[in-house]
């Protein structure tokens, strides 16, 4: 596919969708859809000036410390679980159940136990996001092919040799499946949480927009989440690129 | 030097091994396995399907617990997966690492054992120079064909210089082609780097065509019905050796030993000349 066709098919959509929306803007008054030049206008004078240090960054710090830590720990403990046995009966009845609740309905709990800060919005963050790479991370290594594990296990891998040579590589194709799932979670929650309880952020601000019916400006703070969207997704998928360049290519050989 | 003369390096004695099969019933996969393998030996194990083949080799690589008896290596006794023995499996596509290169799979059991760099990137070199892969290095074992994969496995068992490599039908689902490749790939190292080798297979004429010595299993539960000395001569070629006549004694007398285990369960005492058994 040649390049102007690809730029085609990525922006067709969108164009068509911005084209209609001018048009509409330009002949109805709508009071709640404001016009694209106005909306975009506003975009930039409220995210980048001094609000992008006062809310875009401590969002995004919490976005990313919460999925920092859910990384860390889900795989940590994933691992673990994973791989002991007896561990993993003792805790796979509590985490059903702890994952089947709404992480939301913890919004009053953790504001009594931890209060208004970047803490609780944090927690909340990991409290949800951990369990898609847990769990996945504890399916990539429970189901490790018997013969990758006896020829560890004849080539005389120690326990901790075992876990970054065979173990976790091993897994990263499901754990890194598990992360992609969270990413949504987290910005999900990282919104909630700043509408509910913050004096910042870019939920706090949207929500208040709306409250004080600026239009424009609550409309530009559903952008500025969509974007962020986007770029997690785009890091990400570089990322995985690398991480699991093995696994592609391993799969498109058994797919021959 | 005669072979009872050299060292022993893996001493299988009176080894049994019973499955629970659940419901307090079991199962006996192997009564009493006893045999040495001396510095040098290249012994292939054959036996009928079912003959416990798999799980003998699992007890001597430690990798399964055997019911009574003892494998003993180098004078140790082994107690799970021991230093000093290499294990080359059937299954070429699972027993290498697919997200290590050539290269790094080779190195890993060196890598982790401690031998130094400079060391390790010379055995390396060297073993896959031995299984004729010294430009595939860089490759993943997935873009390699199926031969290709498992003489990386084989690479991978020389780097570590085991006192024993054992291999678990190891060419068994490769084509003929290939498996005729690999069979004098696998003498060629053995004498290159004196190996001590014993190679199960179901496969009478690769058990003659290999080894010194073939070892044939009785039916299970299995215990060593013969022990014959392959006197062929040290230089093998896969035409020469395979039309020579004493190469098809050696196959017909083998393949009557299994024919025989086979139908004789629990054969523990064989007669002296099998021929006259069936007179």
């Amino acid at each position: 596919m040649t390049l102007l066709k690809k730029t085609g098919y990525f922006l067709g959509i969108p164009l068509l969708l911005l084209a209609a929306w001018t048009v509409y803007t330009s002949t109805a008054t709508n009071f709640f859809i404001p016009e694209p030049a106005k909306l975009m206008d506003r975009f930039f004078k409220i995210w980048f000036s001094e609000r992008f240090v006062s809310d875009v960054l401590p969002s995004l710090s919490r976005l990313l410390a919460g999925l920092g830590l859910s990384i860390v720990i889900g795989i940590a403990v994933g691992a673990v679980i994973g791989y002991v046995r007896w561990i993993r009966w003792l805790f796979e009845p509590l985490f059903e159940f702890i994952r089947a609740i709404p992480s939301t309905i913890l919004i009053p709990v953790l504001l009594l136990l931890i209060g208004i800060n970047d803490s609780m919005k944090i927690t909340l963050i990991v409290f949800s996001c951990v369990w898609p790479i847990l769990l996945n991370t504890v399916a990539g290594v429970t189901s490790i092919d018997e013969v990758l594990q006896n020829t560890a296990k004849v080539i005389g891998l120690t326990k901790f040799d075992r876990m970054r040579y065979l173990v976790l590589p091993a897994a990263s194709p499901q754990i890194m499946a598990g992360i992609r799932q969270s990413l949504a979670v987290a910005l999900i929650l990282m919104v909630v949480s700043e509408m509910f309880a913050s004096t910042d952020g870019i939920g706090h601000w949207t929500i208040n927009f709306q409250n004080r019916v600026a239009i424009a400006e609550m409309w530009s703070g559903i952008l500025l989440l969509g974007i962020i969207g986007v770029t997690l997704s785009v890091v990400f998928q570089w990322f995985q690129k690398r991480i699991l360049a093995w696994y592609e290519g391993l799969k498109e050989k058994e797919n021959d | 030097m005669t072979r009872a003369q050299k060292p022993v390096r893996l001493k299988v004695d009176q080894v049994q091994k019973i499955y629970q099969t659940g419901a307090g019933t079991e199962f006996e996969a192997v009564r009493s396995l006893t045999f040495d393998l001396h510095d040098g030996e290249f012994a292939c194990l054959v036996g009928p399907s079912g003959s416990g083949k798999t799980t003998l080799l699992k007890c001597i690589a430690g990798l399964m617990r055997t019911t009574s008896g003892e494998v003993v290596l180098d004078g140790q006794s082994v107690n799970g997966p021991a230093k000093g023995m290499a294990v080359v499996f059937q299954e070429y596509g699972r027993s290498l690492f697919p997200w290590m290169t050539v290269e790094a799979n080779v190195d890993l059991p060196l890598k982790t054992s401690g031998v130094p760099k400079m060391e390790r990137a010379e055995r390396v070199r060297d073993a896959l120079e031995s299984v004729g892969l010294d430009k595939a290095g860089a490759k993943y074992p997935w873009q390699l064909s199926g031969g290709m994969q498992q003489r990386v496995a084989i690479a991978r068992a020389v780097a570590s210089q085991p006192s024993v490599l054992l291999m678990d039908e190891p060419f068994a689902a490769v084509d003929a082609q290939t498996r005729a490749d690999l069979e004098d790939l696998v003498r060629r190292i053995w004498r290159k780097h004196n190996m001590t080798i014993l190679f199960v297979t179901h496969d009478i004429d690769e058990s003659v065509y290999l080894a010194e010595r073939v070892l044939v299993l009785s039916s299970s539960p299995t215990v060593i019905q013969n022990d014959i000395e392959i006197d062929l001569p040290q230089e093998r070629d896969q035409l020469v050796t395979r039309s020579a006549a004493r190469f098809a004694e050696l196959r017909a007398e083998v393949y009557e030993r299994v024919q025989f285990a086979k139908t004789n369960i629990h054969a523990v005492v064989e007669p002296a000349r099998f021929t006259e058994a069936h007179a």
